[in-house]
C-alpha cells in the first residue's frame, strides 16, 4: 500500500455516479410508495375494525421485527414466486435483484411510515376531528381536508429523517450484487484492488449527502414548526 | 416444504442444520452483547460531553455523532474490517496472523458499538434537556461538582426516562448484527443463507431464521420493559409510562 491513488476515484466516477443514480431513484420510489402504502396501514391501524387493525398491526411489527437484510433476501425468492402466482406463468419470471429491490423497500418502509404516520394523525387534536364531523363533512373529508394535511405538516421532519435512513439502508442491496453506489465501489475496489480508496470514497460522499439533508431538516424544523411550543421546536 | 431438513447433518461433519443455525445464533447473541456495553458506555460519554459546560466537548460529541449516523452501516463495517487494516501497518500485520473469526468478530463489535452508541448519545442528550435546567442547577447551587452531577443527579433520572428509546435502539442492534454477514461473520443471517445455498431449501431456512430474529427481538423488548418496571421512580417522567 503505497499512498493513495485517487486517480482510480476520477477514472471510476461516470460507473459511481450511476450506481448512486440507482440508489436515489430506489430511494425516492421507496420513500414515495412507503408513505402512501404506510398511510393506508396507519389508517387500517387506527380503525375501529378489530380484524383490519389486528392485521395491520401484525404486518407493521412483523417488518419491523426483522433485520432488513433477511427481508431483501426474502423478497428476492418471493417476489418472482409472487409474479408467477398472479400471472399464472407456468415458470417463475426472472424479476433480477435491481427490481425486487422496490418492492421490498416499499412494502419495508410501508411498516416504518405507518408507525410515522399514525403518530402524525395521533397528533391532530381529537377536536378538529369532531368539529369538521360537526360541520357536516363526511369521514373521507375529514381526512383527506382536516386530519391528513395537518398530520403530514407536523410530521414532515420525522418523514424526511426517515427517507435519510432509508437512503442508507438502501445500500445494502449491494450484497445482492445489485450496482447500487456502495456496489459500483465494491466491484471497481476488487477489480482495481482499491479498497481503501473506493470505501472512504463512498463514505465521504455519504456523510455530506446525509449531513447536509439532515442540516436542512433541522432548519426546517425551526423556521416552520407551526402551532407548536417553541420548547419543542428547538 | 420440509421441515425435516434441520435434523439432517450437513454434508460435512457430523453436525444437524439446526446446530449450525444455533452456532449462528450464538455469535449473533455475543456479537450483539458485547456491541451493546460498548454502546452504552460510548454513548452515555458522548451523551455527556454533549450537554456539559465544555464547548471544545460538545463540539467534538457533535462530530462524532454526526460521522457514525451519516454513513451507512455496511460501508462502515467495510472501513472496519477492509479499510483500518490497510491504514495501521501494525494492525494490518496481527490481522494477517490472527484467526479470521476473531477479527471478524472484533470488527463487528467495534463497528456496531460505535454505530451504536452515536444513536444512545442523541438519546442520553435528548434525555438530559429534557430534564430542564433546574435540576442541574440545584445540584451545582448544592455544592455537587459536574461530575458528581451528572452520576448522582442528571444520569439517573434521564436513564430512566429514555428506556423506551433505548429499547428500540437494543432491538435495532440485534437486527443490524445481520449485516456482519458483509464480512463474513458467521452469525445466524450468514448460516441461513449458508444453508439456503447447500441445502436449496430457502424458504425452511429463511422461515427459521424470522423465527428466531422475533423471538429474540420479543426477549429483548421484555427484558428491557422488565428493567424499566424495576427501576421506575414513581412520579418521575417517563418512568409511569404504561406497556403500549
Amino acid at each position: 500500500m503505497n499512498g493513495l491513488d485517487l486517480e482510480v476515484i476520477t477514472r471510476a466516477l461516470p460507473w459511481l455516479a450511476q450506481g448512486l443514480q440507482y440508489t436515489v431513484q430506489l430511494t425516492c420510489v421507496a420513500a414515495l410508495g412507503g408513505i402512501a402504502l404506510g398511510t393506508i396501514l396507519a389508517l387500517a391501524r387506527l380503525s375501529s375494525h378489530p380484524v383490519v387493525a389486528g392485521v395491520a398491526a401484525g404486518y407493521v411489527n412483523l417488518m419491523r421485527s426483522v433485520p432488513l437484510l433477511l427481508v431483501i433476501f426474502w423478497f428476492y425468492f418471493l417476489v418472482p414466486l409472487g409474479l408467477q402466482w398472479v400471472t399464472g406463468a407456468g415458470s417463475p419470471p426472472r424479476v433480477g435483484a435491481e427490481r425486487s429491490a422496490y418492492v421490498t423497500f416499499i412494502l419495508f418502509e410501508a411498516a416504518y411510515f405507518c408507525e410515522i404516520v399514525r403518530a402524525g394523525i395521533v397528533s391532530v387534536g381529537a377536536g378538529q376531528q369532531s368539529a369538521a364531523r360537526a360541520l357536516g363533512l363526511d369521514r373521507i373529508q375529514v381526512l383527506v381536508h382536516v386530519i391528513l394535511p395537518q398530520a403530514f405538516r407536523n410530521m414532515l421532519p420525522v418523514l424526511l429523517t426517515q427517507a435519510i435512513i432509508l437512503f442508507q439502508d438502501v445500500s445494502l442491496v449491494s450484497l445482492l450484487n445489485v450496482t447500487d453506489f456502495v456496489g459500483a465501489a465494491g466491484k471497481i475496489a476488487q477489480r482495481d484492488g482499491r479498497v481503501v480508496e473506493m470505501y472512504l470514497f463512498v463514505a465521504l460522499v455519504y456523510l455530506v449527502l446525509c449531513s447536509a439533508a439532515s442540516a436542512l431538516v433541522r432548519r426546517w424544523q425551526r423556521t416552520h414548526s407551526i402551532g407548536r411550543h417553541p420548547e419543542t421546536a428547538r | 416444504m420440509n421441515w425435516q431438513i434441520f435434523l439432517e447433518t450437513m454434508p460435512e461433519g457430523d453436525a444437524a442444520w439446526w446446530e449450525m443455525l444455533a452456532s449462528g445464533l450464538g455469535w449473533t447473541l455475543a456479537c450483539a452483547a458485547c456491541a451493546w456495553v460498548i454502546a452504552l458506555a460510548a454513548g452515555t460519554g458522548i451523551g455527556i460531553a454533549r450537554t456539559g459546560a465544555s464547548r471544545a466537548a460538545a463540539r467534538a460529541a457533535i462530530i462524532y455523532v454526526e460521522l457514525f449516523r451519516n454513513i451507512p452501516l455496511i460501508v462502515q463495517f467495510f472501513l472496519w474490517y477492509f479499510v483500518l487494516p490497510e491504514l495501521c501497518a501494525p494492525l494490518k500485520r496481527w490481522v494477517i496472523e490472527a484467526d479470521p473469526s476473531v477479527v471478524q468478530f472484533l470488527a463487528a463489535t467495534s463497528c456496531l458499538g460505535l454505530f451504536t452508541s452515536a444513536r444512545i448519545a442523541e438519546q442520553v442528550r435528548a434525555g438530559i434537556e429534557s430534564l430542564g435546567r433546574g435540576q442541574r442547577q440545584a445540584a451545582r447551587a448544592m455544592g455537587l461538582s459536574e461530575a458528581q452531577c451528572y452520576r448522582h443527579v442528571l444520569l439517573p433520572v434521564t436513564f430512566r426516562v429514555i428506556m423506551p428509546p433505548l429499547t428500540s435502539e437494543l432491538m435495532n442492534l440485534v437486527k443490524n448484527t445481520a449485516v456482519a454477514y458483509s464480512i463474513g461473520l458467521a452469525e445466524l443471517f450468514f448460516r441461513t443463507r449458508e444453508m439456503g445455498e447447500i441445502t436449496f431449501r430457502y424458504f425452511e431456512a429463511f422461515a427459521a431464521a424470522t423465527l428466531a430474529y422475533m423471538v429474540i427481538a420479543l426477549a429483548a423488548n421484555r427484558a428491557m420493559r422488565f428493567i424499566e418496571r424495576r427501576i421506575a421512580v414513581p412520579g418521575v417522567a417517563g418512568t409511569a409510562r404504561s406497556a403500549h
